[in-house]
């Protein structure tokens, strides 16, 4: 039995890898990739028939398995399924950090998973409010009632986008530039951010375009995204790589977040940095800049 | 719990096994083969005997065909076949409790 530490609500999830939990094979080593948080997946990815199977060896691996640093979240089947209450029972017995809901569509669907969580926590006398939720949203409903799912619960760690269902649902189709889905992503992160949770992208399902993976990594990079959702491992280097702030941002960081400690304790508000101009609105930034930086093992510094 | 009619769960991936139970009448019936049997057999015999035992099945005729699968993926096909036969595997199990 591997005990894990109590999750916590707000870390750093750049990746997040999904894993059929009915393969043995793939979920007994899912630790050594490197991957922020693992997705052990219950739905999609395991056959109607095997859904039983599938949770029996969630549970197993669960409570057998130490997946050390990972995070461990679970996505379980659709409220519109018989599937997802048993889901939610494993889940909670054998201790996942978190569930995924997937095909959220309101903050309903958020309160109601919650609901069954809680008890199932009170069941299996697991600590109240230990396991965290977030959201998946795969409708154009579900982008459009974004803010309120996001702030549905305090459970909430993050909301993402499943881009495969979603552009099923708009009738259109993966592009390059990302224009099918732009405003659906656009919109999530501002829900997000005014409900101060994470956001996640969805996944580059064509494995062997690699330039298309970059541009698509890079575009999310700029526009805000926490991390991505992942199918393989071999994706995991990448937005490592790209997520983590440059030297030059790091530096800069450090001297504005310097500057500013140093400024406002003399009673200066607004000063030039480097040419310049900064106030107290640069300072969040910075300092999230510098805790990445830590998070990914570029900053030893003591300003964060 | 009594086995009720032939179920099966796993499959014949590599890391996994596949569990047959078929209702039986004298006691436990155990085949097994595994691509490990020279370094693992008994250790396989035993967790699947183990878990049969902790779901109190007395009676019946099990085909276990190992591919070298982890003791937590034993536990969990045996125990998936074992509430099939039963058709108990969908909903209300005792996580924790009986399986564990």
């Amino acid at each position: 039995m591997i005990p894990r530490p109590k999750p916590e609500r707000f870390r750093l999830r750049r990746t997040m890898m999904f894993m059929n939990a009915q393969k043995p094979g793939l979920i007994k080593d899912a630790y050594i990739y490197g991957v922020d948080s693992i997705m052990l997946d219950l739905e999609d990815a395991v056959a109607e028939n095997q859904k039983d199977a599938a949770r029996f060896s969630l549970y197993h691996a669960l409570k057998t398995i130490d997946y050390g640093d990972t995070e461990v979240i679970v996505r379980i089947n659709g409220l519109d399924t018989p599937h997802w209450e048993e889901d939610i029972r494993v889940c909670v017995a054998g201790g996942a950090d978190g569930i995924r809901i997937a095909k959220c569509e309101s903050a309903q669907d958020v309160k109601t998973v919650e609901a069954h969580v809680l008890a199932a926590e009170r069941e299996f006398g697991v600590e109240e409010g230990r396991t965290l939720l977030m959201a998946a949203l795969e409708s154009p409903k579900g982008i459009l009632n974004a803010y309120e799912i996001c702030a549905a619960s305090d459970r909430m760690f993050g909301v993402a986008i499943s881009g495969g269902d979603f552009r099923k649902c708009m009738q259109t189709k993966f592009s390059p530039d990302g224009v099918d889905m732009m405003v659906a992503r656009g919109q999530m992160l501002i829900a997000a951010r005014a409900a101060g949770v994470q956001c996640f992208d969805t996944v580059f399902t064509n494995l062997d375009d690699e330039e298309g993976y970059r541009a698509e990594v890079m575009q999310n990079k700029a526009m805000g995204f926490d991390g991505k959702s992942l199918i393989n491992p071999k994706q995991i280097r990448l937005v490592h790589e790209l997520f983590a702030p440059t030297q030059k941002e790091i530096i800069q960081a450090e001297k504005i977040v310097r500057a500013y400690r140093e400024q406002s304790a003399a009673g200066v508000g607004v000063f030039t940095v480097d040419g310049k101009m900064i106030d107290i609105a640069f300072i969040p930034g910075a300092e999230r800049t510098l805790k990445l930086a830590r998070a990914c093992g570029l900053y030893e510094g003591d300003l964060v | 719990m009594e086995i009720l009619k032939p179920a099966v769960a796993g499959t014949l991936e590599s890391s996994d096994l596949m569990v047959t139970v078929e209702p039986g009448e004298n006691g436990i019936e155990l085949s097994l083969t595994s691509s490990v049997m020279n370094q693992y057999g008994r250790q396989i015999k035993e967790t699947v005997l183990d878990t049969l035992d902790r779901l109190s099945v007395k009676d019946a005729k099990v085909t276990v065909v190992d591919k070298g699968a982890l003791d937590c993926t034993i536990k969990a096909r045996v125990e998936c076949a074992v509430y099939r036969s039963c058709d108990q595997s969908q909903k209300d199990i005792d996580w924790g409790g009986v399986i564990r």
